[in-house]
């Protein structure tokens, strides 16, 4: 009998493909970039290992009309890419959201505008979670802030991704994604059946499945489209995530993901420690984004400080949640940089003395 | 014996291109005076002398407007 | 008196067409006269001949034929405009078994989905590709098209495609033929009657090569658009015949189906979690510590933060990888953080490593530097000021003078490359760093059985590290026992552990040949 050991090091990135194989992920289709390319690098190592499909595709508009493809078989299917790669994939996306077709779609984000830089940002929050294609559709955004959570959040990814029959990106910045930590390997998940649209398959009539997009009908695609905002509606309500750190009494509440989310823990213990009242409220997703947990904190909170790789963007959603009861400052940094705990406690003083909204 | 052949051509379904009126070998089909649900002056066999060649079939861009029968003697 | 039908509706089109909105359901949604049709119904009539509509896997264009899915009785999907190859690459390297019929026009594929056709016909994706090239934008209304002739007028070519500035009629079949892996080619015309049986028999052995999974098959059907054109189906007919036949012309290209096998598609991925399991996770090796392992020197109290920075290719990111290692070997969370991208290709290299008992906050070391490894002055100049008080400091005496820092700091220069290099391997200098550091902590740092665990800790990283390379485990195994040796000169301590080169040799055989290889789940 051969023993096996689950404690194992990898990159963020490498961590994904581990959770996807784990999650009986069936394709990989990919197209390098950085700070992405481990993953396809690790898919194209593992994928053939399992006898499962891994292609590199021609670009990332390729990767992810592959992965229509095979999500239309009803096999569960993946691309990974970058900011730019992801700019590229959005109209598919929409595509996806609109077959109402399941897919995982790893983001590991960098600095832009434009070609930017390789360092890590957040700035894709609003193209990956305020829709970033056309039309009005959703897609679940999991950010993961350890390499252990990369594989985890990847499986949970394919699962709600099947339940809710919609896109999922796992957003992770460049540092989650290039970082190596320890982590535990989760159990493989047992086998599971095609999915019961696949194409090959018959509908309720007995006729050929089909998907389609297009409903030339005004109130046919109005129909269409409510339906789908519904099950969005369904989504925000149920599947609310976040990890709250010290928030039971905290005073100033920070609200940080990924990489920023790490930093800002840091710096409740120091802030902690200088006797300021300091939480952390971490969404481990952003679509649905953590309103009800936020929202907890009134009770005692008197300033809210959004940290992040961006020049305020998931504030936006910060001060939707809080309805604005109390002052939202920003504490960010972009271009590749990372705010520093000194930076971070600092903003979070200030918000206290309301010296900044 | 040589076999004997009719087109049927669906009133409603026939947009009236004139495809098959141009392909007919025979030149037995023709564009009719009544207007289908449409609006198209639907084709028909004017003629008798169909060989059952199919060009009219092949010819035509929709699924169901032709259909070549072979008439079998009981 | 009975009748027979002898050429009637293909079954593979359902019967009424309930699928499409509205109250027309006996026809397509095509204009009069429409080549589409025509090709609808060959199609049709192939798959229905091979018996494969079970299996037959139809990708809707943006285009005209955006609706196929509303009359075929096969699987059917509407894809985004010019993807549809990509999208056929995904449904047949999923399921290998399906019969993937790509359906394209020219604006589609010869436009804005060019690099998707081409790439999927230069893979040889098992699929055949219809390209439906009337010369213009149908559906748009008659827009200039890649295949819209010299001179032609469109409602994008008022006065006429001009070749200066449009350039010539795209040929597509002659392109893909310059590909090596397309086993048919055909071009064909959907004009008289003679043509469209050419065109039957093209798309008949177009779905003969589909259905044994051959591989990649393309035909170009020069089809009507009289509409757009504003022709009668005779000038239509001419117009295919005389003007299109002149860029386009008609035949075969290339027909290697005979010498192509027929392919019986397999498909077993691999889903038993036991499989998977033995493919995924590392064997349990001879090695490591028990769950409840703890080490006892105070210095592990509290978290460790480490930073090595250098140059790229001075083995700084791996050796923070082995340190990374012995960390979680020995129960720690560990996180190591490179410096990627550009740098890895020469330049300057970091990467921070943590240590702690706790869940690691932040990975960046942030000014709260533990110790601090350089191997260049651009990297000591850089990454000194993060040092925290009391912390240590090592540099490399080979190339490096002793740097100043403030006194509580302890500051220890290893000769390291010059060490590496009398070894023979200078990427080995990491190694002869951490096996001369290893005298330091023991002496200095580690106490009880820590002393003796630091060796071990390194073998088992190094093996754990480099399970599949016995040569690599043993040139690193041989530079750390080499550091220490030069550590126990150099720093005037006592000796710690074995440097008796004879006695190392061998228990360096006994490690490697230990059962203790397994795949390398991390490349470094």
């Amino acid at each position: 009998m051969v023993e096996y050991n689950n404690r194992i090091l990898l990159k963020g990135n490498e961590a994904a493909v581990y959770g996807a194989l784990l999650a009986n992920c069936d394709c990989f289709f990919g197209y390098p970039i950085t700070p992405a390319s481990e993953i396809a690098h690790t898919a194209a190592r593992l994928f053939p290992k399992l006898k499962r499909v891994f292609v590199q595709a021609e670009s990332e508009i390729g990767a992810i009309n592959m992965v229509i493809g095979a999500a239309a078989m009803g096999k569960r299917a993946m691309t990974g890419s970058s900011g730019l790669g992801i700019s590229l994939k959005q109209e598919a996306v929409s595509y996806l959201a609109a077959y109402e077709l399941p897919a995982v779609i790893l983001d590991i984000t960098r600095s832009g505008p434009g070609l930017g830089n390789i360092g890590p940002e957040q700035s894709d929050y609003f193209q990956v979670v305020k829709g970033g294609g056309h039309g009005g559709y959703r897609c679940l955004v999991f950010t993961p802030d350890s390499v252990q959570e990369m594989c985890d959040m990847t499986m949970l990814a394919f699962d709600l991704a099947e339940k809710y029959r919609m896109p999922a990106y796992v957003m992770a910045d460049g540092v989650i994604g290039q970082m190596m930590e320890s982590l535990t390997l989760p159990e493989p998940l047992p086998p599971r059946e095609d999915s019961p649209w696949a194409l090959n398959k018959k509908d309720a009539e007995g006729n050929a499945n089909m998907l389609t997009t297009i409903y030339l009908e005004h109130d046919e695609l109005e129909e269409v489209s409510r339906k789908l905002h519904a099950k969005y509606e369904k989504v925000k309500q149920t599947e609310q995530r976040a990890e709250n750190y010290l928030t039971g009494d905290a005073e100033v509440v920070l609200c940080a993901y990924g990489v920023a989310a790490r930093v800002a823990r840091r710096a409740v213990d120091v802030l902690r420690k200088k006797g300021i009242k300091a939480g952390l409220v971490r969404p481990l997703m952003v679509f649905p984004f953590p309103e009800n947990a936020l929202k907890d904190t009134l009770s005692h909170a008197r300033a809210i400080v959004a940290v992040e790789l961006s020049a305020g963007q998931m504030i936006e959603d910060v001060k939707l949640a809080v309805e604005c009861r109390v002052p939202v400052s920003l504490c960010c940094r972009y271009g590749g940089n990372i705010p520093s705990v000194a930076e971070i406690c600092a903003a979070a003083e200030n918000a206290l003395k309301g010296g900044a909204r | 014996m040589d076999k004997k052949f009719r087109v049927h051509i669906e009133f409603d379904q026939c947009k009236a291109c004139g495809r098959c009126i141009i392909a007919c070998p025979r030149k037995i089909l023709a564009l009719g005076k009544k207007l289908n649900r449409q609006s198209y002056p639907a084709a028909y066999q004017a003629k008798d002398g169909c060989i059952g060649c199919g060009a009219c079939f092949y010819q035509c861009p929709e699924p169901g407007a032709v259909t070549v029968y072979e008439i079998v003697e009981a | 008196m009975k009748e027979m039908v002898k050429f009637g509706k293909s079954p593979v089109f359902f019967d009424k067409f309930t699928r499409r909105p509205g109250p027309i359901q006996d026809n397509m949604h095509y204009c009069p006269g429409c080549g589409h049709g025509i090709l609808h119904k060959l199609i049709a009539e192939a798959v229905a001949e091979r018996g494969i509509q079970d299996k037959t896997i139809i990708l809707a264009p943006v285009g005209c034929a955006v609706f196929a899915y509303y009359y075929f009785n096969c699987g059917g999907i509407s894809v985004s405009h010019g993807r549809a190859p990509a999208v056929g690459t995904g449904v047949s390297r999923s399921t290998p078994d399906s019969c993937v019929i790509s359906y394209q026009g020219d604006g589609d594929l010869g436009a804005i989905g060019f690099n998707e056709f081409l790439q999927a016909a230069n893979r040889g994706e098992n699929m055949t590709v219809f390209f439906v090239n009337n010369t213009n934008y149908g559906m748009t209304g008659g827009q200039m098209a890649p295949t819209t002739l010299p001179g032609q007028i469109t409602t994008t070519t008022p006065y006429g495609r001009d070749v200066n500035t449009e350039g010539y009629p795209l040929k597509v079949c002659e392109m893909v033929d310059a590909l090596e892996k397309p086993i048919y080619i055909e071009r064909v015309a959907l004009s008289t009657t003679a043509n469209i049986m050419k065109a039957r028999r093209a798309v008949g052995k177009a779905l003969d090569n589909l259905k044994a999974h051959k591989g990649f098959s393309l035909v170009e059907v020069l089809s009507g658009c009289p509409v757009n054109l504003k022709k009668s189906a005779e000038d239509m007919n001419r117009f295919i015949d005389e003007n299109m036949t002149k860029y386009f012309p008609l035949g075969c290209f290339r027909d290697r189906s005979a010498e192509v096998e027929e392919f019986v598609p397999e498909y077993a991925p691999v889903h038993d979690p036991e499989e998977v399991k033995s493919i995924l996770f590392p064997r349990k090796l001879n090695i490591g510590v028990s769950a409840d392992f703890r080490n006892e020197s105070d210095i592990f109290r509290s978290e460790r933060r480490i930073k090595i920075a250098g140059f790229g290719g001075q083995g700084i990111l791996s050796l923070g990888i082995m340190l990374a290692t012995m960390g979680k070997l020995r129960n720690f969370n560990v996180s190591w953080l490179p410096s990627y991208g550009p740098e890895q290709r020469g330049g300057s290299a970091n990467c921070s490593v943590i240590l702690s008992r706790e869940k690691i906050a932040s990975p960046i070391i942030d000014g709260e530097c533990n110790l601090l490894i350089a191997m260049t002055s651009t990297a000591l100049e850089k990454f000194k000021g993060e040092l925290k008080p009391n912390s240590v400091l090592v540099y490399d005496s080979s190339t490096l003078e002793r740097p100043d820092v403030p006194a509580d700091i302890k500051v220890l220069g290893i000769d390291a490359l010059n060490i590496a290099r009398e070894i023979g391997n200078v990427k080995c200098a990491n190694s002869v760093i951490l096996g001369a550091l290893s005298v330091v902590l023991v002496d200095s740092y580690l106490q009880g059985d820590d002393k003796m665990d630091f060796d071990r800790a390194f073998e088992e990283a190094i093996i754990d590290s480099f399970n599949n390379k016995p040569e690599v485990i043993k040139q690193n195994l041989y530079a750390f026992y080499e550091g220490k040796k030069a550590g126990a000169k150099c720093f005037k301590h006592g000796i710690s552990g074995n440097i008796d080169k004879k006695a190392n040799d061998d228990a360096l055989n006994e490690i490697i040949k230990a059962d203790n290889f397994r795949d390398s789940s991390t490349d470094l």
